[in-house]
């Protein structure tokens, strides 16, 4: 084995340089401040007051489909075009560009599933101060005010929303440079001759050409801006509001943060070395979606610009203490609470979709209906999952497959880091460690196991590698500012940057992946994007340069949409290799909204430290909360080394978290999960076994998931929305409706105090079966073996207690029902069971039930009679938590036939068990409690 | 609903003539047949309740112990026993039974899943008694080695011994040498020094003679210099003609502390120059060589209690070496180090070379002083030599002690292995395992050699403690701990590192073949304990 140096020297030196020291926490310097960012500095530097913008509503026209509206700058009589969309599903679309820009301006597209289908807007009034437009249900309108320019959005006598209500709209339109000698002479006669507004353009306020507009240096590195200025910004109001969440992805609480005293958060794709928590600096992916929310409604703000964005929340009773706040509301305080928030990006267009709810539901379905839903996964991808940079070779995979087996401790996918490549060469292998990498897969298909290996976007220039030579020939390559083919360094050395924008490259890329070209590829082996910001180790921020062209974008304007096109290609190429039989799964780094339609992601390189356990929960959350559901944080901890009991606690989160994957930096000791100590080894075998037993559930959620766009981990309020108890809460989250997990993230933890929320809910610990009431805060004490989940009364969950090898193992296997009573004595829930790999359920081929218990009769019902699947497993166990001993216990199945059942009661719990009731559970049935 | 057999009729081979069939439930070994007896109810193994008989093995778990699931994945806890006729029985996790993976050679856990699984009893047991008398073979061969080993340890443990006595006695003779040589030296050295001295003292005294002479030159020069209209007097105003002389460098030299350094008075004469003179030496620049300060008259420290972090901006521009490019962060670092050089001429050290340069060099010593320093010398590279053998002698005494003294075993079998080195080349590596004493690792094709470890100690399980040894503190690894090898020993007729490995980063692992590991064969082949059923 080489040294780290020794190996990877070039690039070491480039990261060291990256980080200065080996001290353990990012250096902020290597990434900007919104004062390093000139467009930031610029637009921020616009303060509240009257906007220079005012709509012109002589130009206004409305069609059947859009309100279309001239606004003008009065300070340079520069002309954006407005226009204005109802969308279905009480969506409003706020479009603004330049009326004529001097080269079209970037508008993000593939993100969005489809052309939004839009509804008719009718105005109602209009006079020359402004227009009154409906928007249909609920007595909604949109007032649009001419001078200054602004919109309300107004729900009968409620403002909803406002935009420009603090004057913040900035639209840097695109101009000549005035600065340079070769200074095109027609383009200023054509100036002069164009109508007189225009010249009274020149004459009235020469643009003042600040630093930054032109060129900008950052450290070492000189960003060109042959464009010039192109930043738009633009704030929104949204009076009654304290809460705003998402806008991930950033290491911070789930309740978003005012951003007066410090930087705004920024949105920026960065790979960024050991980074910090709790503040606003970007990281590997960008979802431009904010959720606000109060007692009274949740509204969503999707901001969709790929460019480099920076989000200002401020909030008039920021800093009130709780005192102050009961003082204002015992006195009635005038002042209504209230967030306003700016957004600011550096290129394209503000497109902006208001999602009105008023429900958190709604504004799921809301956002889904515009950027789609999780994909579904592939059943076995909810499993455990092992990695670690890196398994040396086949042999060490071999022992740690074997591992599992001897130490009973189930998992379904094992990784394979760079090392298992030939040279950094992705879709290669290294000849010595892996030399048969078909033996090692067919080895582990063999146990029912699968695999996934990295395949990084950056790639090695070397003419003696294929993959290279086929994206320079056809001229696949990201161009740098002079035309040639960009080159960075990352982990193969000189590297190039294939241009996943084109939808040519992409189908290269996904064709790259078939069995006959990706040699020692086989159908359980899947793929993991990593470094895809992309990450450039010797680029500005560890990133690519802003003036790198794409076609005629420059990166600049596509920066944050880079990962989410690469993940897109790779799942496609898995999709194909298939045939469009198999349902792929793609892990990846980067991502931006849309991306829940092709796989899962993590939150990056975390560290073995108890914080970075506990912000792995509102991480998760502000990303489901933006429709990206399968997410999880590294088990364990990427860098440093993890202690016993920090690994235990982190398994025990990691198992009720969605993407459940243990993963470790190259430098840091093994840590499989039998090398602790008996003690622990067994700690860790019943979290993953926790995990596999409630597998159904998961996979239930992430259907619904799929259907709906609700996040599968999500924060307490969306279920309790009018309990302000919750609207914080990040140390605690809801799996669906009804699991409600407190993780234990302290060390040397004695207990943890746990909010139960619903005022006529019951809450069963899952272990004890101890039922608690809802709205208390409980204090569970808690041992080395303890994870604090309980089941909400009124619900039922299907789980399989025969935990195997893989989660394939047991597919056949029986059910046991989980029945937990609520005040009412009634349950109620669903079971969705198909092939747990293919597309066929996309052909109705599955099974989906619904349970209800009720007047002490369970019953099965179908939800989807007329699709089609058949399943060998058995009700093999019903648990009736907080039930009450019946005498005599009947099965009714679809036959007539009657059974009786065999059942055990627990009084001091009030624990029915039923033993063995034997049915399909495909199968309608009755069990009567008599 | 699944049903199917509670009982299978198992057939147990007993030395190949006779057959026994015995009936128990599915997954039970023989040992534990008594407590499934058939129609009777079934007590769970751990007593916690009894249940009818029709519920052992009926896919559902009633036992917390998991006993009446010997042979289903009802249980969670439970275990199945394959008997695996022909080759060793065994016991698999409950959670194998029927998942389709096969793992009992007879196939047995798979009697419900579809898997198709061959009996591979027979061919495992056929191999794996191959490799055991394979492992018996070299066994035996590789005792008889060790037992040579032994000897050949035993004798040379001999040898040490005597060659160690030997060594001790001429250790005794060559510190007697030392101790004659010794006063010898003193003896020689004492009209050395005192020679040296005389010399010494005497150059001394002609040289502060010199310099007196040129300090009244120098004080006379100076005097004329300043004295710029000649008129036999320094006043005030001539000597604020020289700025440098500023005593509190402030930048404006005032009249009157001009007058303060003429000692209160306006103007001074030729004789009352000379206290003037030893006040202002230190910063005075002659006005022949204005341009360039001399060097040790810049007033370094004064200067340097006032500075601020920036040293540079305080010296002399003539003197910060040019630099056209400040912006580099190593042309900052470039720029500290010349600061550094800058500082680091000592006033001392000019001072000498000047006096040098003014007084010339000491004399020569006379004959008889330079007699009696070769006398001196010639009795030291004596007694430096004697006491180098001496040291030399005490090392190879250190040596015999440390091999004698070392643990190599219960018989000094490892022995042999002291001052040898085995190589192992790889794809990409040459691995060098010196026992005892060091570990490293090559690049094949040039590059610097890393250290693996140097010899820690034994570190097998207890009872077996000369099977693992551990090598340590090894080259540092990046943000991770200093590199170590641990190296196992399996007994082999040769002495070779067969393979080399990194589970963990910076973690070695090698795998070595010595006969000194080789246990007597006898006490090997007792037989399985395993094999109840074969």
């Amino acid at each position: 084995m080489a040294t780290f140096t020794e190996r990877m020297g070039p690039v070491l030196l480039f990261w060291l340089g990256l980080c200065l020291s080996g001290t353990w926490a990012v250096d902020k310097g290597n990434f900007k401040t919104c004062d390093q960012s000139a467009f930031c500095k610029r637009q921020r530097a616009i303060t509240p007051g009257e906007s220079p913008y005012r709509a012109l509503l002589e130009t206004m026209e409305l069609t059947n489909t859009k309100l279309t509206l001239q606004l003008i700058n009065d300070n340079n009589k520069v002309r954006l075009l407005l226009e204005l969309y109802r969308l279905q599903g009480n969506i409003t679309r706020v479009k603004i560009n330049e009326l004529k820009p001097l080269k079209p301006r970037y508008e993000v597209p593939d993100v969005l599933i489809r052309e939004p289908p839009t509804e008719p807007l009718s105005l109602l009034s209009q006079d020359e101060n402004g227009v009154v437009l409906s928007l249909g249900a609920e007595s909604q309108r949109v007032i649009v005010s001419a001078r200054p320019f602004r919109l309300d959005i107004v729900e009968g006598r409620d403002v909803l929303m406002s935009l420009n209500s603090r004057g913040l709209l900035g639209f840097e339109h695109l101009r000549m440079r005035k600065d340079t000698s070769q200074a095109d002479p027609e383009a200023d006669n054509k100036e002069a001759t164009d109508p007189p507004s225009q010249v009274e353009t020149t004459k009235e306020e020469e643009e003042k050409v600040e630093d930054g507009m032109w060129e900008e240096t950052f450290k070492s590195h000189t960003d060109s801006k042959p464009n010039g200025p192109s930043a738009v910004s633009l704030d929104f109001s949204l009076p009654g509001v304290e809460h705003v969440y998402g806008i991930p992805e950033h290491a911070d609480t789930l309740k978003l943060k005012t951003t007066d005293s410090g930087d705004p958060y920024r949105l920026y794709n960065l790979d960024v070395f050991q980074y910090e928590l709790y503040n606003p600096m970007a990281l590997y992916g960008s979802v431009p979606v904010m959720l606000a929310h109060n007692a009274q409604r949740t509204t969503g703000i999707f901001w969709l610009n790929a460019a480099e964005t920076w989000v200002d929340i401020s909030s008039n009773t920021a800093g009130k203490t709780v005192f102050g706040k009961m003082l204002d509301y015992v006195q009635g305080s005038s002042e209504t609470p209230q967030t306003d928030v700016r957004w600011i990006s550096e290129s394209g267009i503000i497109d902006v979709f208001l999602m009105l709810g008023p429900t958190p539901r709604e504004v799921f379905s809301q956002y889904a209906s515009l950027t789609g839903t999780q994909a579904f996964p592939p059943l076995a991808s909810l499993g455990y999952h092992q990695c670690r940079w890196n398994y040396n070779d086949q042999e060490d995979v071999r022992a740690v497959d074997a591992g599992f087996d001897e130490h009973d401790i189930p998992y379904d996918f094992i990784w394979l880091d760079i090392e298992h490549t030939d040279g950094k060469r992705y879709f290669t292998w290294d000849p010595h460690k892996f030399a048969s990498p078909k033996e090692m897969l067919q080895g582990l298909m063999d146990k029912k196991r699968k695999m996934v290996a990295i395949v990084d976007p950056h790639i090695k220039v070397d003419t003696n590698y294929k993959i290279h030579n086929e994206i320079r020939s056809r001229g696949f390559y990201i161009k740098n500012k002079d035309g040639a083919d960009y080159e960075g360094w990352c982990w193969p050395g000189s590297a190039g940057y294939p241009d996943f924008t084109r939808p040519d490259m992409r189908a290269w890329w996904a064709g790259q992946f078939a069995y006959d070209q990706y040699e020692g590829s086989m159908e359980n082996l899947y793929t993991w994007n990593d470094m895809n910001e992309p990450s450039v180790f010797n680029g500005p921020e560890v990133t690519m340069h802003k003036d790198a062209l794409h076609g005629s974008w420059e990166h600049r304007d596509v920066h944050n949409l880079y990962g989410f096109y690469v993940q897109m290609a790779t799942a496609q190429g898995l999709i194909e290799r298939s045939g469009g039989v198999e349902r792929p799964f793609v892990l990846t780094r980067a991502f931006f909204a849309g991306s829940q339609r092709l796989g899962a992601v993590w939150t990056g390189d975390n560290a073995a430290e108890w914080d970075h356990l506990k912000i792995s929960i509102p991480m998760c959350l502000s990303l489901g909360l933006v429709g990206i559901s399968f997410c999880g944080a590294d088990v364990g901890g990427f860098f440093k080394s993890p202690s016993s009991e920090l690994l235990v606690r982190w398994y025990q989160t990691g198992a009720y978290q969605p993407f459940f994957r243990a993963h470790a930096h190259l430098d840091t000791p093994r840590r499989e999960p039998w090398l602790f100590g008996p003690e622990n080894t067994a700690l860790i075998r019943e979290a993953v076994r926790q995990r596999y037993t409630f597998l159904p559930y998961w996979y239930q959620l992430f259907y619904h998931a799929y259907q709906t766009g609700e996040p599968v981990m999500r924060p307490l309020w969306v279920e309790y929305p009018q309990d302000p108890a919750t609207f914080a809460l990040d140390d605690e989250f809801l799996l669906g409706r009804d699991l409600l997990v407190h993780p234990v993230t302290e060390e040397g933890a004695r207990g943890v105090t746990a909010y139960l929320p619903g005022k006529d809910e019951v809450w069963f610990d899952i272990h004890t079966f101890q039922k608690h009431n809802g709205v208390q805060n409980l204090y569970i004490p808690v041992t080395m073996s303890s994870i604090p989940v309980f089941q909400r009364g009124g619900s039922i969950i299907p789980r399989k207690l025969r935990v195997r090898r893989s989660s394939a193992c047991m597919e056949d296997d029986p059910y046991t029902l989980y029945v937990a009573l609520d005040n009412r004595r009634t349950a109620e829930g669903e079971l969705y069971i198909d092939d747990g790999h293919t597309f066929n359920f996309e052909k109705r081929e599955f099974i989906l039930r619904k349970f209800s218990f009720t007047n002490n009769v369970l019953s099965s019902v179908n939800l989807e009679p007329d699709a089609q699947f058949t399943t060998k497993s058995w009700v093999e166990r019903i648990i009736i938590l907080g039930a009450s001993k019946p005498s005599k216990i009947t099965l009714r199945t679809s036959d007539d036939q009657e059974n009786q059942l065999e059942f055990d009661f627990d009084a001091s719990m009030s624990v029915l068990t039923i033993r063995k009731p034997g049915m399909n559970v495909g199968a309608d049935w009755t069990v009567t409690l008599q | 609903m699944i049903m199917f057999g509670h009982f299978v009729l198992l057939l147990a081979l007993f030395g190949g003539a006779m057959t026994v069939e015995v009936l128990r439930p599915r997954g039970v070994p023989l040992s534990k047949r008594q407590f499934y007896e058939e129609n009777k109810p079934f007590t769970c193994l751990d007593g916690t309740r009894t249940i009818p008989f029709d519920r052992i093995n009926d896919d559902y778990c009633d036992c917390p112990d998991g006993s009446d699931e010997p042979g289903t994945a009802a249980c969670p806890n439970g275990n199945f026993h394959c008997t695996n006729a022909g080759f060793r029985p065994g016991f698999i996790p409950s959670s194998r039974v029927n998942d389709g993976i096969c793992d009992c050679c007879d196939t047995t856990d798979e009697y419900n899943s579809g898997a198709d699984c061959q009996n591979t009893c027979r061919e495992l047991g056929r191999k794996e008694k191959e490799e055991l008398q394979k492992i018996a073979e070299i066994a035996k061969e590789g005792f008889m080695l060790k037992k040579q080993l032994i000897q050949e340890a035993k004798q040379g443990l001999e040898e040490k011994k005597s060659k160690l006595g030997d060594v001790q006695n001429s250790k005794k003779d060559l510190e007697a040498n030392v101790e004659a040589l010794r006063t010898v030296k003193e003896t020689a050295e004492k009209p050395e020094k005192e020679a040296k001295e005389r010399h010494l003292k005497a150059w001394e005294e002609q040289k502060a003679a010199i310099r007196m002479e040129k300090d009244k030159a120098r004080t006379a020069e100076v005097f004329l210099e300043l004295d710029d209209d000649s008129d036999g007097f320094v006043s005030v105003a001539e000597l604020q003609s020289h700025p440098e002389l500023d005593p509190d460098s402030d930048g404006s030299f005032t009249e009157a502390e001009a007058q303060g350094l003429l000692g209160g008075v306006d103007q001074v004469d030729t004789v009352a120059f000379e206290t003037v003179w030893n006040n202002i030496k230190e910063k005075y620049v002659s006005e022949s060589n204005a341009d360039v300060p001399p060097p040790g008259e810049t007033p370094q420290e004064e200067t340097q209690d006032t500075t601020s972090d920036n040293d540079s901006e305080n010296y002399p521009d003539e003197d910060i070496p040019e630099e056209e490019d400040n912006d580099d962060e190593e042309d900052d670092e470039d720029d500290d180090m010349d600061d550094g050089d800058y500082k680091a001429p000592p006033t001392m050290r000019t001072d000498e070379k000047k006096d040098e340069d003014d007084e010339g060099p000491m004399p020569p010593y006379d004959q008889e002083t330079q007699a009696l320093i070769d006398a001196a010398q010639k009795a030291r590279d004596e007694f430096n030599e004697a006491e180098k053998s001496l040291r030399e002698v005490e090392d190879q005494i250190r040596n015999l002690e440390k091999e004698i003294s070392f643990d190599f075993g219960p018989s000094s079998e490892f022995a042999y292995l002291y001052s040898q080195c085995y190589e192992l080349t790889t794809s990409e590596y040459v691995y060098r395992l010196c026992p005892f004493n060091k570990v490293s690792q090559k690049p094949k094709f040039g590059g610097s050699e890393t250290s693996l470890g140097m010899w820690g100690k034994w570190a097998g399980p207890e009872d077996n403690i000369y099977s693992v040894m551990k090598y340590e503190h090894g080259t540092g690894c990046w943000q991770g701990p200093n590199r170590s090898t641990t190296v196992k020993l399996t007994c082999g007729k040769e002495t070779i590192v067969t393979s080399t490995s990194e589970p963990s980063r910076c973690e070695y692992l090698m795998e070595f073949t010595s006969p000194a590991i080789c246990q007597d064969p006898s006490s090997i082949d007792s037989g399985h304990p395993d094999h109840e059923e074969l």
